[in-house]
């Protein structure tokens, strides 16, 4: 019975993920998830209320879900990344628990040892990388690339002390030292891990910790023999793993590079790219910039990063909404991997109340950009930089990006003349259609909303 | 290739079929351009100025039409008066003539024409597609009108159009209506605007309403739903429900504003009456009609075509050269119009007419002595859509193939959905640690199968809540915790105890985030 109830909720879960395919049925989806996770917690519950142990399980309950709630309904939408990093920490930590209490007991096989093994490598490995990209988002972290000299060594030998680990483990599963220093072990690979990748490339190592804290909790599931895990580990392995691969591929590079980190480093050696950047940046103030808005009629809005660390996504759907109210064709393009999580404009946008179907993909909207007056960059930069297209030497040559400057004219909305995390100087700023407008985003937008409502 | 510009015969003309300017470009483009003497004065194109430019100037008027190749115009032909004789007497056998022409009026000279052999280009019949813009002299001129009628206005009008506060005391701004908003109605919503007015503007095709708004004038709306959208961008005639409904609009507009430019022109008839001597007599004294329709008897009841007449202390404009009385800047849009023409049949070099050309054919109206004209109906070329309209279409269709590719065959998910069942079915009677392994790792490939075939199809807009979704259902490793409370180990009971708080964290914060997410998308 149990393990037929089990299933209903890998099936409900299935759902939930299917009800994510449109915006429609995206709410739904997510009752479903939480209908199966009721029905799960229910069953396996029930199942353990001879256990004498119910009233621990409840407080524990309460208590998580007391505090998760807190956090998840104060969280400001710009932390989104944070929290969802925080989040996957949790889970590893979970396995790394699970994994140690199914240790004890009597009668496990090798078969179960090497499950408990791997169960807490994987979730050890989660949750400090977690930890880490959750402090890289934070800030406390410093953003860029950590790259020790013979990294790639210091992982192979790492991984070669968890192996043989895993040996003096199993050959004596009663000894637990080799568990412990194989956690502490892992540890480090996560933290190193995590450290190595640059902050650009965030919404790959976000959706790559996603697919870990899925593996993590199959590899459980095959520990407890509990069906249930291993599906819905799979399904969220798998769901992080094609996020990390859509991620990569809008940044065209490999996901071994990513992995393997270090992409601050080639990037600091751009001074070797040939092409040279002619021309002058001119920058216009805020009332300007709200002249020519009025004058286009073809606007589309490319935010970034600097959108959500300003957080001006409230101040700039005001804009839109006047500027729609005048019968402008008003768009947004989203670059996939704007921001530090995929799809993380979206949420803000969709926070402020922007209708959806003005908000297109990059492929959607790059045809249009030659019929366009007026684009508007808001905290983007190498997602915007023609040197991806028009420089094989660049650092960034062959990534996909948005191709603004082909419209009649583009601002380019920023804080000052620094190079994006990629660190490559972008030829975009200093194109004849390009104007700069300097400053805090948030503040340069409220002044432009001031002008327009005049 | 020589072509000849001849002095305009019409009394108070004052445009030449080339300026200065397009004289010039018409030399680059390898013609002999030859100008009557004087032909340019009244726009202030002097023959001096001809010379220099490179064009012979000669004084004799029949010399002229002897050796030119291509005679161009701004009137069609009529009565030569000092020459005494007609001008299409003059023109030589087998030329080309390019002028306005309006064949529909001017049926008894087009057979005279066709008998001396004349080729004949009205520039009025141009068609109006896109790639014949550049040589679309009747737009050229309705922008010149437009503008020209709110000059004239103003010049007749005994207040300022800008709303003025002075120590003096307050003058409030002039409310301009403009009805028909054509290229003449838009360019004359313009001119109001810039000058300060309050514009209103009211046409019989809804269409127009983004363009009159774009001009930053209000667009009056009628409460009756009927389209006036005809042919080559002009409007139809309406219904007579409809056009009551207008002149109600009209009559209470006529009681509040100061100035009416009326631009309604329907080809090929006579102009739609839309003010009445009513109305007219219900505006406040001192205000002006503009009729820009005069030449086709008027939109204004009163209106006495080439004059200024007041009625009842209202000025009624009628002018029939509003182009004529800003001569130079007509004369050079006129002659870029017809460069813009010439340089599309061929320039001097493979000058040649060009029946399959479609801008060519439809202002033909003689060739080689047959009457050409009205050009066959072609299959009416769509009007250029608005780059916006186009904008939003693509971005529609864009997205509508995006949800077709992403509408999965959910085949693969239910057969899948089965295997499971019947995998998760068969556990219990698996005992042995093989079979059972084998039993997981079937379940283990068959999930991740159906995760890959899911999350494909979600949408990139909605990465993430995915992400928050699958963190909060990975969350389901609260399980493992849970199995941990029958555990005799005190370590083993404490570290699930642990793993259910976090597990419960992750579970409780992930569904409630993605919650909080998802209800702000909205359309």
């Amino acid at each position: 019975m149990d393990t037929l109830l089990y299933l209903f909720c890998g099936i409900l879960f299935i759902l939930s993920l299917k009800g994510l395919s449109s915006q429609e049925s995206a709410g739904r989806g997510n009752i479903y998830g939480i209908i199966g996770m009721l029905i799960a917690v229910a069953v396996a519950g029930y199942s353990a209320k001879d256990s004498g142990h119910i009233m621990e399980f409840g407080i524990a309950v309460v208590f998580a879900t007391v505090i998760g709630a807190a956090i998840a309904s104060r969280v400001a939408m710009t932390s989104m990344p944070e929290l969802v990093a925080v989040l996957h920490s949790f889970v590893g930590l979970a396995a790394v628990l699970v994994g140690f209490a199914s240790h004890y007991g009597e009668g496990h096989t090798s078969v179960h040892y090497i499950e408990v093994y791997l169960a807490i490598f994987i979730g050890a490995l989660t949750f400090t990388g977690s930890l880490i990209a959750f402090g890289k988002l934070n800030a406390m972290i410093s953003g860029k690339a950590l790259t020790l000299p013979g990294r790639h060594l210091l992982n192979i030998v790492m991984i070669l002390a968890c192996v043989y680990c895993g040996y003096k483990y199993l050959s004596d599963p009663h000894d637990m030292t080799p568990l412990f220093i194989m956690t502490g072990i892992s540890c480090v690979i996560g933290i190193h891990m995590v450290m190595a990748i640059g902050g650009a490339d965030m919404p790959v190592v976000v959706s790559m910790l996603n697919s870990y804290s899925g593996w993590a909790a199959a590899a459980a599931g095959f520990m407890l023999q509990n069906d249930l895990l291993i599906i819905t580990g799979a399904l969220v392995g798998s769901s992080g793993a094609i996020l990390s691969y859509i991620m990569c591929e809008a940044m065209n590079r490999s996901f071994i590079s990513v992995i393997l980190g270090g992409f601050g480093q080639t990037a600091g050696g751009a001074a070797t790219s040939t092409a040279t950047i002619e021309g002058d940046v001119t920058d216009l103030s805020a009332v300007e910039v709200s002249q020519l808005m009025r004058d286009a009629q073809n606007i589309v809005i490319v935010p970034g990063y600097g959108m959500a660390v300003a957080q001006a996504q409230h101040s700039l759907a005001e804009v839109v909404k006047i500027l729609r109210g005048k019968n402008k064709n008003v768009r947004f393009a989203i670059h996939p991997v704007a921001g530090r999580l995929p799809g993380h404009m979206n949420v803000l946008l969709a926070e402020a109340n922007v209708p959806y179907d003005i908000v297109l993909e990059m492929d959607e909207i790059n045809d249009d950009m030659p019929t366009t007056d007026l684009v508007m960059v808001i905290g983007a930069n190498d997602i915007v930089n023609p040197s991806a297209l028009e420089d094989p030497h660049s650092p960034i040559a062959g990534m996909p990006v948005l191709t603004v400057w082909e419209s009649e004219q583009v601002i380019v909305m920023k804080r000052g003349m620094a190079a994006g995390y990629a660190g490559v100087d972008n030829p975009l700023f200093y194109k004849s259609n390009t104007e700069m407008l300097f400053g805090d985003a948030k503040k340069n937008i409220d002044e432009i909303l001031g002008c327009l409502r005049d | 290739m020589k072509i000849g510009i001849p002095k305009e015969v019409h009394p108070g003309e004052c445009r030449v079929a080339a300026s200065l300017l397009s004289a010039k470009r018409l030399i680059k483009q390898g013609f002999e351009v030859l100008v009557e003497s004087g032909a340019g004065q009244a726009a202030t194109f002097y023959d001096e100025s001809y010379k220099k430019a490179g064009c012979q100037i000669t004084t004799d008027c029949r010399q002229l039409y002897q050796d030119a190749d291509i005679i161009l115009k701004v009137r069609p032909p009529e009565q030569h008066s000092t020459l005494n004789c007609h001008e299409s007497e003059l023109l030589k056998e087998g030329c080309l003539l390019i002028t306005f022409y309006w064949p529909a009026q001017n049926e008894e000279l087009t057979k005279q024409l066709a008998e001396r052999k004349i080729n004949l280009i009205a520039m009025d019949c141009i068609p109006r597609i896109t790639r014949a813009q550049k040589m679309d002299a009747l737009s050229s001129m309705a922008n010149i009108a437009g503008y020209r009628a709110i000059i004239e206005a103003a010049n007749h009008f005994g207040s300022f159009f800008t709303a003025q506060m002075t120590a003096a005391g307050k003058v409030p701004p002039a409310k301009v209506l403009v009805i028909g908003a054509g290229v003449a109605g838009l360019s004359a919503i313009g001119a109001a605007k810039g000058l300060g007015a309050i514009v209103r503007s009211f046409d019989t095709r809804p269409e127009v309403k983004e363009q009159v708004e774009s001009m930053g004038a209000e667009f009056l709306l009628l409460d009756f739903e009927e389209d006036g959208t005809g042919e080559g961008g002009y409007a139809k005639t309406m219904s007579k429900e409809f056009i009551d409904a207008e002149m109600a609009l009209f009559l209470e507009q006529a009681k509040e504003v100061d100035i009416i430019v009326t631009t309604a022109l329907i080809p090929g008839r006579r102009a739609p009456i839309l003010i009445t001597e009513e109305m007219v007599a219900a505006m406040k004294p001192g205000s002006i009609v503009v009729d820009l329709a005069a030449e086709q008897q008027g939109n204004c009841e009163v209106t006495k075509p080439g004059e200024i007449i007041e009625h009842k202390g209202v000025k009624v404009i009628g002018y029939l050269d509003f182009p004529s009385r800003m001569a130079s800047v007509a004369s050079n849009l006129y002659g870029n119009n017809m460069c813009h023409l010439l340089d599309d049949m061929g320039k001097a070099e493979n000058y040649k007419i060009d029946l399959e050309d479609e801008a060519v054919r439809g202002a033909l109206v003689l060739h080689e002595g047959k009457i050409m004209w009205p050009a066959p109906k072609k299959e009416a070329p769509p009007a250029p859509p608005k780059p916006a309209a186009v904008a939003a279409t693509q971005a529609n269709t864009s997205s509508d193939n995006k949800s077709k590719e992403k509408k999965y065959n959910p085949l693969p998910l239910i057969v899948t959905g089965l295997a499971l069942i019947l995998i998760g079915a068969n556990t219990d009677t698996s005992t042995d640690t093989g079979s059972l392994l084998l039993h997981q790792i079937s379940v283990f490939a068959l999930a991740i199968f159906v995760g890959f075939q899911v999350v494909w199809s979600v949408t990139a807009a909605l990465h993430t809540p995915l992400m928050s979704v699958t963190n909060a259902i990975s969350g389901i490793i609260i399980i493992g915790g849970i199995g941990q409370l029958g555990n005799e180990s005190q370590a083993a009971l404490w570290l699930g105890i642990t793993a259910i708080f976090f597990a419960t964290l992750n579970i409780a914060g992930g569904f409630l985030v993605t919650q909080r997410m998802l209800k702000m998308f909205r359309k």
